[in-house]
């Protein structure tokens, strides 16, 4: 019955109505994409990707276009909040206070704690894009106790690769698929870096480039891979030991890579006597000051059969074989050890770790070498390294890797991750184009020059800490203990425990602060972290450490954690605990940095750093936590947020970005572009007051591209170093020799030793150090392996993040949750069979340390001695403002109850599921075993919590349903509606 | 005569979903809108989307594909949902090919939804009207965009630019070339409806290693492998025996 439409479908659905577009950033996950708002009345119409962004592109994810659903999600925290007398933690039990009583209060006990003992304030923030300003806080209040997330992220993936080619995965580099020609990634959540990575796979597989996934799973990007290599979890280094076997067995290594731009050739002293075993010999033994590699190792050379300088002209280093120094001294190319290392690793012991058949490691392997031996690429582009050698070209061996939390989330992450270092160096692909490219302000000095104190004398009353909260050791003088080795920090981070956890160790606060080990705190500010949820391991006992009084002692009565202050957009799991509940803005209502002092979001071609500028005005009272850390830093008199008189100096944050220099008079800033007086400067120059201004007009970024010639081989590139020191991106222009062979990680090993004059640990950790800083990579069983009767929990049950959610964050996004609402433990069906577990049936999940009833999965896209489930999207009944009976709390689950904190340590103490080197949190290494649930059991998941209350100050009702039709006139509130009341 | 249709890449879909909720961002506050959402804060929440990933596994572990499958209407050029409307609320244009629902006219039968062989059309659950992918048909007309942007939502969005957005009736345009090239699809071509949406397969890229590849005469062992010479003053028989 055709006729002419009555519905005009393309007449305007608003006639009439007021557009407006901005460009801000968006936050809907840490990726930072550039994106468009567009308004219709004021009310956000849409959200996409701007086009002109260097990040994205263009192109948007499906969290950024759901914006809208947060920004009027009935979540919103929208007053200040405290508990309400009499009700215990937990419970969510609030009444409204004022921001100037929230203010009086923080700053009346914060000011005591600071004039007493400063460490007993507690900084932790779950997201870190705003370090640079966090930290300055924590630093300015004289706390040791400040980090953001990344130990229980990734810092496996940070440290192994920044101690090793001084530049890693994500922020500071990447895979360069634009000319790769080969792309293996193994272990990467879905969710980093994830339009860039989207973009790039995409292209690169359109241009014919090879993609090969080692993962236990096959979702997302191993979806579309070539070749799946499904692996077991936690065995990785056995596998990138065994491909640099294999590599080394066939010479397919690139030698002339290895000779002039690592340490391969430098002479290890063999002598078991002496102090000096295991380091490189020197050939004079100066003062090393500054920290960089000085230039005073030495190479056996081929040629005169003699010991030399490196890089000493006309000569070439034996990699193999051992030598004798005239003094007697016996003396190895690290590159020997290396080999030596790798001796026993073959294809064949690998395949029974990995369970990935020895053929085809094998014939990975050749794949790497092969291609990056024959398919090289050569760039007109003319460059001069270090020791003054001009080349006419840049090569590049096209083998592309990426990997992230996968091969992080282990207590064997940080050695695998230096193995995965080894092999891109072998192949002679860092910083090479189709290979791994830094992106500034990496690569860096390894490790890095920012150190801790490293005496607890660094923590006086009243006065900034003396150093960084956070740090990159380089020996164990570095450490921040006392004398008798006990750690300065709550997290015990740069402690003999965990030596090198360069990003803190956020998972263990709770715990040790809750223990008073190794001492009570007063007050715990988290900003943005459901530590009460997703984020902690061991959550039904965490959550019950918040809530944990002193039974004796004269603050009888009082909680453990004494002050609890969280600073949220949402009513979250976390929310319920605080004593104190801040409400943040949403990314749609702040001014925020991506500084150059954090993790800016530079290309591989030059520095970027770019801005979030509020669309909307923020919702009810919510304030950015940006204005609330101003505040108190000029009520509480920090030297870096008062002038000379004791005034506030800052107007508020903005005024903070433009006016703050590092030091005065220094030029250096938050934001690196448009800086001087008129914006012509760049990294350096005086506040200029119209540098948000010039932001905006340009996309919200500054992106400074490096001529051709500097955006490569960085390490060693004269051009670039000198440029990035003129620039005062280092203080040094020093050549950046890759480590293969780790001094550093040997330092920390003699001393275990008894060797030398450093500092000592304390007994009981001597072993430990002595078998984890071991200067070349080594695999080992992960400590809850060893731990654990691997009889009785036969398999490994690991998380990852869906694309389409980010942490804990979207299940009040009524169009994301219709994506996850509740989640499935996957299992493959030939082990779910052989445990009588049906598909869509109930089940048990049980591991050493707790137990969880879920629902079960079949995939054929899991590696059968593996279970796995997306994290994050079972929620406690009430949080997040969704109804006690959303699908979330009855039939979504946590893995996190399976996961411990701690495992049994020396002596009946206790230590940190995490890597013994940095304190990464060991989230993949839990154990499990799996059995149906009783037929006459609860339909429903296990463990329960008591449903918590709206907050006040979120929305008093939700929907029974709504449609969301953005714009004030007449005919747009006509159309927009939402109905009924859920209960 | 015009047919515009997307054609959908499955070689390098991940599932990623920015088509979904892009679809759903753009469409419930435009023409189409706007798409009710069913206790979106409660139990068994569910709305009206034009546009879905279903994602399925092909084959037996370890030989298993994951596979991410976009699905919307697919705009036939013989579309069954369009003869079975009672009303004429369900049509397609003569100008672009691009099947639409008359809003003012759907009595929310849901006739269309039952003819539609590929589950492509959904009542709004609250309206009570059915609808449908429009190909964004209030965007890729509105010259208030510049002419880049003229395109549907979801291709605008997806972030491997697997959705690709033309005439198909056009041999030059870059679907009918995409189609040709990559042994583009249509689904279920049995049921006669000649959908003007079109997959593509995914498609792998092999290595190959020769034998002789592993045992070049550039092998770095060469030089590696040459140990120094022994010095003349170490032991050697010469030291202890006359024969």
């Amino acid at each position: 019955m055709p006729s002419s439409p009555v519905h005009d479908p393309l007449a305007p659905p608003a006639p009439g109505a007021v557009t407006e577009t901005r460009v801000t950033t968006c936050y809907m996950c840490a990726c930072r994409c550039g994106i468009r708002v567009h308004l219709r009345d004021g009310q956000v119409r849409y959200i996409d990707g701007n086009p002109d962004h260097p990040l994205n592109q263009g192109v948007i994810c499906a969290k950024g276009a759901s914006g809208i659903m947060k920004q009027y999600s009935p979540a919103r925290l929208t007053k200040p909040l405290l508990r309400k007398p009499g009700a215990e933690r937990g419970a969510g039990q609030f009444v409204e206070t004022t921001w100037d009583e929230a203010y009086r209060l923080l700053a009346e006990r914060l000011a005591k704690i600071r004039s007493t003992d400063p460490k007993r304030f507690a900084l932790f923030t779950g997201r870190d894009q705003m370090q640079a300003l966090t930290g300055l806080f924590a630093r300015q209040f004289g706390t040791p106790n400040y980090a953001a997330h990344g130990g229980f992220c990734s810092v496996n993936m940070a440290a192994g690769m920044i101690y090793t080619i001084g530049g890693s995965f994500w922020e500071f580099g990447g895979p360069d698929l634009e000319r790769a020609k080969l792309f293996v990634m193994i272990g990467t959540a879905e969710d980093h870096h994830s339009n860039p990575l989207k973009i790039a796979i995409a292209k690169f597989k359109r241009d014919g480039g090879r993609f090969i996934s080692i993962n236990p799973v096959r979702t997302g990007y191993s979806a579309i891979a070539d070749e799946w290599l499904p692996i077991r979890p936690g065995t990785d280094g056995a596998l990138l030991l065994a491909l640099i076997h294999e590599l080394i067995a066939l010479g397919l290594y690139d030698r002339d890579f290895l000779v002039q731009y690592t340490n391969a050739g430098q002479l290890v002293n063999m002598n078991e006597a002496s102090d000096e075993f295991g380091m490189f010999v020197r050939t004079e033994v100066p003062k090393e000051e500054g920290c960089f590699d000085p230039q005073n190792k030495l190479w056996w050379d081929r040629t005169t059969e003699k010991p030399v300088v490196t890089h000493t002209e006309g000569t070439d280093p034996y990699l193999l074989g051992e030598f004798r120094l005239s003094d007697g001294t016996a003396v190895k190319p690290s590159f020997q050890l290396l080999k030596e290392r790798v001796e026993d690793y073959t294809p064949e012991w690998a395949a029974g770790i990995t369970g990935i058949p020895a053929e085809a490691i094998r014939r990975l392997a050749h794949e790497m070498g092969i291609t990056a031996r024959d398919q090289k690429i050569e760039l007109p582009i003319a460059w001069t390294d270090m020791w003054g050698r001009e080349h006419d070209t840049v090569t590049g061996n096209p083998v592309a890797f990426h990997a992230m939390r996968g091969l992080a989330a282990h207590s064997n992450g940080f050695h695998t991750i230096r193995a995965l270092a080894i092999l891109m160096t072998l192949l002679g692909t860092i910083d090479r184009p189709g290979g791994f490219r830094h992106k500034a302000p990496f690569p860096r000095p390894i490790p890095p020059c920012a150190k801790t104190p490293n005496t607890p004398l660094a923590v006086k009353p009243d006065h900034p800490l003396d150093g960084l909260a956070l740090g990159w050791p380089a020996e164990p003088d570095d450490l921040f203990v006392d004398e008798d080795g006990t750690p300065v920090r709550i997290d015990k981070a740069f402690s003999w425990e965990y030596p090198l956890a360069v990003h803190g160790m956020m998972h263990n606060v709770i715990t040790n602060a809750w223990r008073g080990d190794p001492y009570p705190i007063d007050t715990l500010l988290i900003f943005m972290a459901n530590m009460a949820w997703n984020s902690t391991m061991n959550t039904s006992e965490v959550r019950k450490m918040l809530n944990d009084k002193r039974t004796d002692g004269e603050n009888r009565g009082e909680y453990k954690i004494p002050f609890l202050v969280v600073c949220d957009a949402f009513q979250s799991e976390m929310t319920a605990f605080a004593d104190l509940v801040l409400p943040d803005t949403t990314y749609l209502e702040r001014h925020d940095v991506m500084s150059m002092l954090d993790r800016p979001i530079s290309e591989f071609d030059g520095p970027v750093d770019s801005v979030r500028i509020p669309v909307l005005p923020p919702t009810g009272e919510c304030k950015p936590f940006q204005e609330v850390l101003i505040e108190l830093g000029g009520r509480l008199k920090l030297p870096a947020f008062v002038r000379p008189d004791g005034t506030r100096r800052y107007r508020d944050y903005p005024d903070f970005v433009v006016n703050y220099e590092t030091e005065p008079g220094s030029g250096i800033g938050f934001l690196a572009g448009w800086r001087g007086k008129g914006g012509e400067k760049f990294m350096r120059g005086e506040p200029n007051p119209r540098q948000w201004e010039m932001y905006a007009q340009n996309n919200c970024v500054y992106h400074y591209r490096l001529p051709p010639s500097y955006q490569y081989m960085r390490n060693w590139n004269r051009g670039y170093l000198e440029w990035s020191q003129r620039n005062r991106i280092q203080r040094y222009a020093e050549p950046i020799l890759i480590h293969i062979y780790s001094e550093v990680l040997q330092k920390f090993r003699l001393s275990a030793q008894g060797k030398g004059i450093s500092r000592k640990p304390p007994a009981h950790l001597k072993a430990r150090i002595e078998t984890f800083f071991d200067p070349l990579p080594f695999y080992y069983d992960t400590l809850e392996a060893q731990a654990t009767d691997r009889a009785k929990y036969p398999l490994a049950a690991v998380t990852q993040r869906p694309m389409a959610m980010y942490h804990s964050w979207d299940s009040q996004n009524a169009w994301l949750r219709q994506i996850h609402t509740h989640n499935h433990l996957y299992v493959n069906p030939k082990v779910a069979r052989a445990a009588g577990i049906d598909d869509g049936g109930w089940m048990w999940v049980e591991s050493p340390w707790g137990k969880v009833r879920c629902l079960a999965r079949y995939s054929e896209a899991v590696e059968p001695g593996t279970v796995w489930t997306w994290n994050a999207i079972g929620k406690a009944p009430g949080a997040w403002r969704l109804t006690p009976d959303a699908n979330e709390s009855e039939r979504g689950f946590l893995l996190n109850h399976l996961i411990s904190e701690e495992l049994p340590g020396a002596g009946g103490a206790t230590i940190s599921n995490s890597d013994p080197v940095t304190g990464q949190a060991a989230w993949y290494d839990v154990r499990v075993r799996i059995y149906p649930a009783g037929a006459d059991e609860e339909k429903a998941t296990w463990p329960r919590f008591a449903a918590v209350p709206a907050a006040p100050g979120t929305a008093a009702a939700t929907p029974k349903w709504q449609a969301f039709f953005a714009g004030v006139s007449s005919l747009a509130a006509k159309r927009r509606g939402a109905g009924g009341e859920e209960k | 005569m015009t047919q515009l249709a997307l054609v959908i890449d499955l070689n390098v879909c991940v599932g990623c979903h920015a088509c979904v909720t892009s679809c759903k961002e753009w469409n419930t506050s435009g023409s189409a809108g706007p798409l009710a959402d069913m206790h979106p804060y409660g139990k068994d929440p569910t709305g009206a989307f034009f546009n879905r990933v279903q994602t399925f596994e092909v084959g037996e572990y370890p030989n298993t594909q994951t596979v991410h499958f976009p699905k919307s209407c697919l705009h036939c050029e013989d579309p069954p949902c369009v003869p079975v409307c009672p009303t004429g609320a369900s049509y397609k244009r003569k100008s672009d090919g691009i099947v639409l629902v008359d809003y003012d006219k759907c009595i929310g039968c849901k006739y269309c939804s039952w003819a539609c062989p590929y589950g492509a059309r959904e009542v709004d659950p609250e309206r009570r009207v059915m609808t449908k992918c429009t190909l964004c048909v209030d965007r890729i007309y509105d010259e208030t965009k510049p002419e880049s942007e003229r395109k549907p939502a979801c291709v605008m969005a997806c972030p491997t630019s697997a959705r690709l957005f033309g005439d198909i009736h056009d041999p030059d345009s870059i679907v009918s070339q995409a189609i040709r090239d990559n042994a583009g699809y249509a689904l279920m071509p049995e049921w006669g409806t000649h959908p003007a949406n079109h997959y593509l397969p995914r498609r792998r890229t092999p290595m190959h290693i020769h034998e002789d590849e592993l045992t070049r005469s550039d092998n770095p062992l060469k030089v590696d492998g040459l140990l120094p010479k022994p010095a003349k003053s170490e032991p050697s028989l010469d030291d202890v025996m006359s024969w």
